[in-house]
């Protein structure tokens, strides 16, 4: 009974939380913090890709480096976000939106390496080898028959990425950083739980946004989809298990598709 | 830096042994939270996920649901999770468990269910057509038979369980994650760097445990990998 009522009071709290003005406007306002989130997952998501996705195309390619590319998400799962957070607070840069772009970036990174790098060396040998002997040059193959093909993967690297940078920027918060995870964070220190509530309801609400937007994403770029949508009678490919952030390849062993938590 | 005049507390380099050796008892009990965290979350998780997952299998709609359900829980920020589970468990170090276990846990029903959706249907009819039961069937062939999958979903489990505890310092129960914390507060750095190498190295020794566990319940699997 008394359980009931504390549920009772603990939504009524998050409901005058979020409707609260006052908690609505002001550079620790709600639109503010939901700006500063968005902002700098954006630019981190950006660089990570920017930087990454050349390197894993060029290495699935040639077919080099997998030990690398694959262990890179490894690596990203067992280094705490919090740590890398905390240790680039102590350097010279401090907590700044640099210091902040710079961990998203290092663990947005792993999953859009890995990923690209394994769709590109999933790709058929034989149907390259084909392109190959119709002429194309080395970029010619990757841009016009190894990227297309691998682009469900490509992209289900970008959605773990963005995930992942979420999250990590909602961490950012325990370090005196920007974004939405302040307001947990304050709600904790100060233990006051409709604001610890409300924060994190909106954070979930969030992640699930972006999480939903990528997925919707992937079905939508995959050109293989889309080709054959168009033809008629032709049945469209199985959904892959990869596009589930399965982790597991057919022979059992870890593929390492998904990164880490945050 | 200061590394060899002894001075490296005052001086607050990244790296001190002086730190080591006066904080030593600190730091074996945070790394001792650390691993009890890491082991109870790890083993109620598959204590949980094991069944959970035999269960659901059979029904495409049941199964599909759950991993749905986690691949949410995923999706969720530890700390909007560890939020969202206040209300329910209070603000106590049981609250950093359970939450623990929820991320573990969505990762290793998948694990155990892609092992079992990849045993070969010929040889569940082989071993049907030898006479054997559900249980039977389920123990002495499909299960060694998804072993490297749950033990991929194991491993996974366990390293996320690592770096995902330090944020328990929250409520208090972060192991090596309440030094990084106080390192943090008291700008302290040879206190953060130590905890945090600590925690990678923590992941590291964990994983190549459970792959040595692995190499030694699935002999039959040795022969194959050269």
């Amino acid at each position: 009974m008394a359980k009931k009522a504390d549920d009772v009071s603990t939504v009524a709290g998050v409901v005058d939380w979020l409707t609260d003005s006052s908690h609505w406007s002001g550079s620790d306002g709600v639109p503010n913090r939901f700006v500063q989130h968005i902002g700098l997952s954006a630019v981190a998501l950006a660089i990570a890709v920017a930087v990454a996705l050349p390197i894993a195309l060029w290495l699935g390619h040639v077919k080099k480096g997998g030990f690398i590319a694959v262990n890179v998400s490894n690596v990203g799962r067992a280094v705490p976000t919090f740590a890398v957070l905390t240790l680039l607070a102590l350097t010279s840069l401090g907590v700044s939106d640099t210091s902040v772009v710079l961990a998203l970036v290092l663990f947005g990174i792993p999953p859009v390496l890995t990923n690209a790098y394994v769709g590109i060396r999933e790709v058929d040998p034989q149907t390259v080898e084909a392109a190959r002997g119709m002429g194309m040059t080395a970029f010619q193959q990757l841009r016009r028959v190894e990227l297309p093909l691998a682009v469900p993967l490509v992209v289900n690297g970008i959605r773990l990425a963005a995930v992942q940078i979420v999250a990590t920027t909602t961490i950012a918060a325990l370090v005196a950083g920007p974004g939405l995870g302040r307001i947990i964070q304050e709600g904790f220190a100060t233990q006051n739980e409709p604001e610890l509530e409300a924060g994190a309801l909106l954070v979930v609400v969030l992640a699930l946004v972006v999480e939903g937007a990528f997925a919707w994403m992937q079905r939508v770029v995959d050109p293989v989809r889309r080709a054959t949508r168009r033809t008629p009678g032709a049945s469209p490919p199985e959904p892959s298990l990869v596009g589930a952030a399965s982790f597991v390849s057919s022979d059992g062993d870890t593929a390492a598709v998904r990164d880490g938590i945050s | 830096m200061n590394l060899r005049t002894g001075n490296c507390l005052e001086a607050n380099s990244w790296i001190c042994g002086k730190f080591i050796s006066t904080r030593q008892h600190e730091l074996m009990a945070a790394l001792g939270q650390h691993i009890e965290l890491t082991v109870e979350t790890v083993l109620i998780a598959l204590a949980i996920s094991l069944p959970l997952a035999i269960v659901v299998r059979n029904s495409r709609q049941a199964s599909s649901g759950l991993l749905g359900v986690s691949t949410a829980i995923y999706t969720v920020p530890s700390l909007a999770l560890f939020g969202l589970l206040v209300p329910i468990t209070g603000l106590r170090p049981a609250t950093v468990v359970v939450g623990l276990v929820l991320y573990s846990l969505t990762i290793l029903v998948r694990g155990v269910l892609t092992g079992l959706a990849t045993v070969p249907a010929d040889v569940v009819d082989a071993a049907r057509g030898m006479g054997m039961g559900k249980l039977r069937l389920l123990f002495t062939v499909e299960l060694p038979l998804a072993m490297p999958s749950i033990f991929a979903g194991l491993r996974v489990a366990t390293v996320s369980t690592v770096a995902l505890a330090t944020i328990g310092y929250l409520i208090g129960e972060g192991g090596l994650g309440n030094l990084i914390h106080e390192g943090l507060t008291n700008y302290f750095k040879a206190e953060v760097l130590t905890a945090s190498v600590l925690c990678v190295v923590l992941a590291v020794v964990f994983d190549a445990l459970i792959v040595v566990i692995q190499y030694l319940v699935t002999p039959w699997r040795r022969r194959r990998t050269t």
